[in-house]
């Protein structure tokens, strides 16, 4: 295999877990945008959604011992959309519970109640279903697909193909819909928001509703390459969160250029720099310090300072 | 005409400091009233806290009738209600939606309205107020001038069709002409829309031509009122206010 097609596969590996870094990074980014918050426990939710994922997988087909068809397509499917639903729902009660009532707080404080809510999330599925690591089986058969001299595997595709549906369906919500642009609005100027006859309360749920949700549909696509645990979400959510930084916190574009480039720089850095595969996230974090000194806001930030 | 607006003893404080002491005053319907003061006198905490942006710390706030805003916090409403019971006000600075178009800022200001043809409409009853804001319907707000953000914003408090429209400084940092149109146009929906008009300016000249009644603060506190034209006569506002 020639070095270009070698680096054309790793591109194409990248491009896979970029898609899904960038799921995770729109809540991270959402959020940010209307409360200038991190939300640490939302790569929790990821974990969360990945199990509701799993169990209702394997409750509908029986799980390992189903043979891949249409059924367990139709399966997946219904098992996202529940998982999905669960974690919007999810999300919308850690911000009322956890964040709502500290908005006004010091701004340590919600940041705080955060990291805690992450450790009641993580320990509260170790406990229930302990700390062994699952694997998500394959709804459908992953008989990788040559293509010229570059592989890809159908979960590739599928991974891609979800990712892409999920970012338009949320681009168009917020360019179009007036609820969308409501949300747009309060990101921009609150008060103002409120002048318009807008509920922020209530555009601030919906924004931890989506972006719970979509962090779903990342946790079940990212359980097939790396099994479903409690301490799932660690990692990847923070990986997310570095592209987040990339693209430029707040920015719902920046939040998907920034995933798919983490993921592509990761899956491409590796290899190039002859980094051992257990250290991998080096280049992730690498990334974020080079941007961080280069280009503080991110590749789509805006270049101004935080409003007082 | 009945009183639409009538804010009763209010005080507002910001910690120790007191913006606003025992507030007391009248707009009736269909009026342009407007509020002169130097700076810091207090103006725009009083717009704010009619809108509930500021807390009261004594006092009540009625709006047709119905107490909106009292010291009790939890039983005042909140913005986004007293928006929907029919005030909007358009803000100092004015606050654009600086990355949506001038277009999304309407629709923005539409919020409450759920008949689509009828944001329509109004959006095209705006575009003939102001034109410019036609040709500029598809640009960023951000790349608009001082006077035409301002035309922007007075146009999106106005897609609600609001019974009262709050203005804070709509003539801040902008040239004479302009601002003169700016007053034309307030006027104008004054009398068109029969919107009841209170407005801050510290232009007060102008403000007090296009006023029928005006009130003066000064540290917080009311100091004198009467009809536009007598203020404008006024000895005490004539030598603080208009340069004479």
């Amino acid at each position: 295999m020639s070095t270009l097609t070698l680096y054309m596969q790793y591109i194409v590996n990248g491009l896979t877990l970029g898609a899904i870094y960038s799921l995770i990074a729109l809540g991270y980014t959402m959020v940010y945008g209307i409360l200038k918050f991190i939300n640490f426990a939302h790569g929790d939710i990821l974990m969360v959604g990945a199990f509701i994922g799993l169990l209702i997988y394997n409750g509908l087909t029986g799980g390992e011992a189903a043979d891949p068809g249409a059924w367990t397509l139709i399966a997946f499917f219904i098992a996202m959309i529940i998982s999905m639903i669960a974690c919007a729902l999810l999300g919308m009660l850690i911000e009322r519970i956890a964040y709502k009532p500290l908005r006004n707080a010091n701004r340590l404080a919600p940041l705080l109640s955060a990291i805690g809510v992450s450790f009641i999330l993580s320990n509260g599925a170790a406990w229930i279903f302990g700390t062994q690591s699952r694997r998500f089986p394959y709804p459908f058969n992953n008989e990788p697909i040559h293509i010229g001299a570059i592989t890809i595997t159908p979960h590739q595709i599928v991974v891609i193909v979800v990712s892409v549906i999920m970012m338009v369906l949320l681009t168009s919500f917020v360019s179009k819909t007036r609820m969308g642009k409501a949300m747009r609005a309060a990101s921009l100027d609150q008060s103002t928001s409120m002048l318009m006859g807008i509920n922020v309360n209530r555009v601030i749920s919906l924004t931890f509703a989506i972006g719970s949700a979509l962090a779903a549909v990342g946790g079940i696509l990212a359980s097939f390459d790396f099994r479903v645990y409690p301490s799932m979400g660690t990692m990847t959510g923070l990986k997310a969160f570095v592209a987040a930084v990339i693209g430029g916190i707040g920015n719902i574009q920046g939040a998907m250029i920034g995933g798919v480039l983490l993921g592509i720089l990761e899956a491409v850095g590796a290899p190039l720099l002859h980094i051992p595969n257990g250290m991998r996230d080096t280049v992730a974090f690498a990334v974020l310090i080079i941007v961080l000194l280069v280009k503080p806001d991110g590749i789509l930030g805006k270049n101004e300072r935080e409003k007082v | 005409m009945g009183e639409i607006l009538k804010i009763d003893n209010i005080s507002v404080s910001y910690g120790n400091i007191r913006a606003l002491s025992d507030v007391s005053m009248t707009v009736s319907e269909g009026d342009i009233v407007s509020l002169i003061g130097a700076n810091g006198a207090g103006k725009s905490t009083l717009l704010k806290a009619i809108v509930g942006l500021e807390p009261l710390k004594a006092g009540h706030i009625e709006f047709a009738g119905e107490t909106i805003c009292q010291s009790k916090h939890h039983a005042s409403l909140t913005t986004d209600l007293i928006a929907k019971r029919g005030i909007a006000l358009v803000p100092e600075g004015r606050h654009v939606f600086a990355d949506m178009t001038v277009e999304e800022n309407l629709d923005m200001g539409a919020f409450m309205v759920r008949d689509s043809d009828l944001i329509a409409r109004r959006k095209e009853d705006m575009y003939d107020l102001f034109p410019i804001l036609g040709a500029r319907k598809k640009q960023k707000t951000r790349s608009l001038s001082g006077g035409e953000q301002q035309m922007m914003a007075i146009a999106r408090a106005l897609m609600s069709a609001p019974r009262l429209l709050l203005l804070d400084e709509p003539g801040l940092g902008l040239a004479p002409l302009i601002v003169q149109d700016i007053f034309n146009k307030i006027k104008l929906i004054n009398e068109e829309n029969k919107v009841t008009v209170f407005l801050v300016e510290q232009n007060a000249r102008l403000a007090l031509r296009s006023s029928s009644y005006g009130y003066v603060l000064e540290n917080g506190k009311i100091v004198l009122q009467d009809s536009g034209e007598a203020l404008l006569n006024n000895e005490r506002v004539q030598k603080a206010y208009l340069g004479a």
